[in-house]
């Protein structure tokens, strides 16, 4: 270290290695993604959005959305779900009963306890997740063993974790689910909910434009302020415009004037609605529901 | 230190040749400083009252706290760290700092740069990336200004008249090599036409935003550190060898963390960081034995002067580095990913570390570089004491509401709403921290301000005099009184 040249050279081979490691890298192993097809479909993933969306998400960037609002599910790992789809001509008490007459089974010796409390106070609605584990095998005797003529139980791969028991997301955010974001916002701060699956949770555009136009009409108690600024309060005419918010009493303006969302709100909403991350991918596989709602 | 130096330079020539260059420098970054800390104080407003700027939209939330906090990193600790620099090389070089005139045209463009940057922000020209917020154009001013401030400090450190190197050295130096580097490279990829597609561009977003906040306010302010605590404790710094140490393992493994661990990216970059970030406790622990060696047993007041400021800096940095460091521990980022704690983390960084240590350095050379005494020696103090509580009470809230909200967070049965409440209740004993903290600012941009008027007019009398000298007799040019030999 007694000279200078020794110094730069070492900070030089350091600095370097990072940006080596975690620029390059990432660029030469990601930047050149494509879109990847939905798990067991055709389907690709992810969809271009709309040109009304893809403004929006300049609108969510000049606002700087991303302050306090996250478009990433975190994922702890899965389980399996073990669910009763038809019953045939059991009883819901015969069943619990055949259920409780399996436990003698060692293979299910530590699973007795979680499958006898979800069936204590069952009615018999279905379909019915009477077990949900990390075991494959344990899973796997168990349909085997229920499954008798007329009754019908599936195995489904859950993601866990509290976001995803929130209700924000069927599966963890994926790097595929970015491909067509610009920039990509994931953000740092859940001062307010994540989004990641906002068009999902809330798909109606009138919820969406209530909300940013006065969050407490729709959410009470809400700390997200307003975005007035993203509409405009003008006179009513002789008949109120279509596009014009319906709100509720207490959040109108005052009679004789309408709320028209600008061009800016409308693109917002319509970006929000865009956000959905909920198609199985290879990397964050899932079993959609039967229906094929998340 | 400069056994064989044959010409003795004088310290009054040094200092004075700094002068236009630090004031340019350290009055826009207080100027940015008050500005960015009232900025961050109107946006955390709408926490308290949601509506109050429903129909602002340059004061929203996003708009203001994204540009509060590029206020205080490119407005103030970068101008201010580079003020400090280029003093520290032109003292530790015994010579007068070269081209002076290139670090007062830098400052102009960078401040213009961040004024230019700001205003897009507010009016919703951000990149969207945070930390890399301002637009192209502004980016370009930017890294011009630095290369013109690493141009004279590099020629300072040149023409030093001891060849060999001080700690300081090494830090300063690779913090001029990595800040150019890094915006560089993170704005040629970000803020350009053709950015790469997808998640990538969030995975070089987290590398700049670490090597800003963590790698490079660390190397630019144990440098500074290392320069003026063992100048005005009067004693050497304690251990070179554990300062080369510390160095080599801050910039070898600091420069891999923060990639977030949950990040939808390859499992393999999360796990680098984590890597980086548990090896990164060596230079941390590293720097601290040296500054508690060198502060120990050093029997000078500090009484709220620029020791207090330096010594609670390297205090702020131990703790906030460390706590930094178990952001990306994955046990722990599961609970503190996503909120408050990581905000309070980085204002910690920002303030409380690079801030302190900067106002400090700031008290130390400004009367020597003015060549005269602080016009508020009280305000001096009244700042540290104000500034350090403000941190104190600014950032531990946040960090303690942080780890409440995240274990809400964790648990699916408690409501959001419920956390959220649970994290804006510390919020608002975190707002009054930053109220004393921008009132503590307020006295080093007073004392900045008056400092340079005096200064102005000194230099207006001057002409005048010279001038009617010039008049009645031609008076020769006096040299300045050397009352002291230059000394590092």
């Amino acid at each position: 270290m007694k000279t200078g040249f020794s110094v730069f050279l070492a900070a030089f081979v350091a600095l370097g290695a990072s940006c080596f490691g975690l620029v390059y890298g990432p660029l030469k192993q990601l930047s050149g993604a494509k879109e990847t097809t939905v798990l067991q479909s055709d389907a690709k993933w992810p969809q271009q959005r709309t040109g009304e969306a893809t403004l929006g998400e300049q609108v969510y960037r000049a606002n700087g959305c991303a302050a306090c609002h996250t478009e990433q599910v975190r994922q702890d790992g899965f389980a399996i779900e073990v669910t009763l789809a038809t019953l045939g001509t059991y009883k819901p008490e015969d069943f619990r009963a055949f259920v409780h007459s399996l436990f003698i089974m060692p293979e299910l010796e530590s699973v007795t306890n979680a499958i006898a409390a979800s069936l204590r106070d069952w009615k018999g609605d279905l379909p019915k997740t009477f077990l949900v584990t990390a075991d494959k095998e344990i899973a796997g005797k168990l349909v085997q063993s229920v499954t008798v003529p007329g009754v019908k139980a599936q195995l489904r791969l859950v993601a866990i974790g509290p976001d995803i028991a929130r209700g924000w997301g069927p599966r963890r955010s994926a790097a595929a689910d970015y491909l067509y974001d610009q920039p990509v916002q994931p953000g740092g701060l859940r001062a307010g909910p994540d989004l990641a699956n906002i068009g999902v949770r809330a798909p109606d555009v009138n919820w969406q434009l209530g909300h940013l136009y006065a969050p407490k009409s729709v959410v009470p108690g809400s700390t997200m302020p307003a975005f007035r600024y993203l509409f405009e309060v003008r006179k009513a005419g002789a008949a109120p415009a279509p596009e014009a918010l319906k709100l509720k009493e207490g959040f109108a303006p005052t009679a004789g004037f309408e709320v028209i969302p600008t061009a800016e709100a409308r693109e917002l909403a319509a970006y929000l609605l865009s956000l959905r991350a909920n198609a199985p991918l290879l990397e964050a596989p899932f079993t959609p529901v039967f229906s094929g709602k998340p | 230190m400069n056994p064989n130096g044959n010409k003795s330079i004088c310290a009054n020539e040094i200092d004075a040749s700094c002068r236009v260059p630090l004031l340019a420098l350290f009055g826009g970054a207080a100027l940015w400083l008050v500005l960015g800390l009232a900025l961050g104080l109107a946006a955390v407003m709408t926490f308290h009252k949601p509506d109050m700027f429903a129909d602002c939209a340059f004061l929203t939330f996003g708009r203001a706290q994204a540009a509060a906090n590029d206020l205080l990193l490119y407005g103030f600790a970068i101008p201010a760290a580079l003020g400090v620099m280029l003093w520290i090389f032109a003292r530790l070089s015994l010579v007068p700092l070269a081209l002076p005139i290139v670090p007062v045209v830098a400052a102009h463009l960078w401040h213009l740069g961040v004024l230019v940057g700001t205003m897009t922000i507010l009016f919703g020209g951000s990149t969207g990336h945070p930390w890399l917020e301002y637009p192209r154009a502004v980016a370009v001013l930017l890294f011009a200004g630095f290369m013109l401030v690493a141009v004279s400090a590099a020629a300072t450190m040149g023409f030093r008249q001891n060849r060999e190197l001080y700690p300081s050295h090494w830090f300063l130096f690779a913090a001029l090599l990595w800040f150019a580097w890094s915006y560089g490279t993170a704005n040629l990829f970000l803020v350009c036409n053709h950015p790469p597609r997808g998640v990538v561009q969030a995975v070089i977003g987290w590398w700049l935003a670490n090597n800003l906040i963590f790698v490079w306010l660390a190397l630019a302010g144990t440098g500074i550190a290392f320069y003026f605590l063992p100048k005005i404790a009067g004693k050497p710094l304690a251990s070179s060898g554990y300062a080369l140490f510390g160095f080599l393992t801050l910039v070898f493994f600091g420069t891999w963390v923060g990639i977030p661990q949950s990040a939808p990216v390859p499992a393999w970059l999360p796990t680098a960081s984590a890597f980086g970030a548990l090896l990164s406790v060596i230079p941390v622990i590293a720097i601290a034995l040296v500054a508690r060696k060198t502060v120990c047993g050093a029997k000078v007041p500090c009484m709220g002067g620029p020791f207090c400021f330096i010594k609670f800096g390297v205090l702020s940095f131990v703790v906030s580095s460390l706590l930094y460091i178990g952001e990306f521990c994955p046990r722990y980022s599961r609970v503190l990913e996503f909120t408050w704690f990581n905000f309070g983390v980085t204002q910690w960084q920002l303030l409380g570390f690079a801030g302190m240590i900067l106002c400090g350095a700031i008290y130390e050379i400004l009367p020597r570089v003015m060549a005269g005494e602080l016009p508020f020696p009280k305000l001096a103090k009244a700042n540290f004491f104000l500034c350090s509580g403000g941190v104190v009470l600014y950032v531990i809230p946040l960090l303690i509401g942080g780890v409440e909200q995240g274990m809400k967070l964790r648990d699916a049965n408690i409501p959001f709403a419920d956390a959220s409440a649970i994290a804006l209740k510390f919020l608002r004993i975190s707002t009054t921290g930053q109220m004393l903290i921008l009132l503590g600012t307020l006295c080093l941009l007073l004392n900045i301000i008056v400092m340079t008027l005096q200064w102005k007019l000194g230099l207006v009398k001057t002409v005048v005099t010279v001038f009617k000298d010039s008049l009645v007799e031609g008076s020769a040019h006096q040299p300045l009184p050397c009352d002291k030999e230059a000394k590092s």
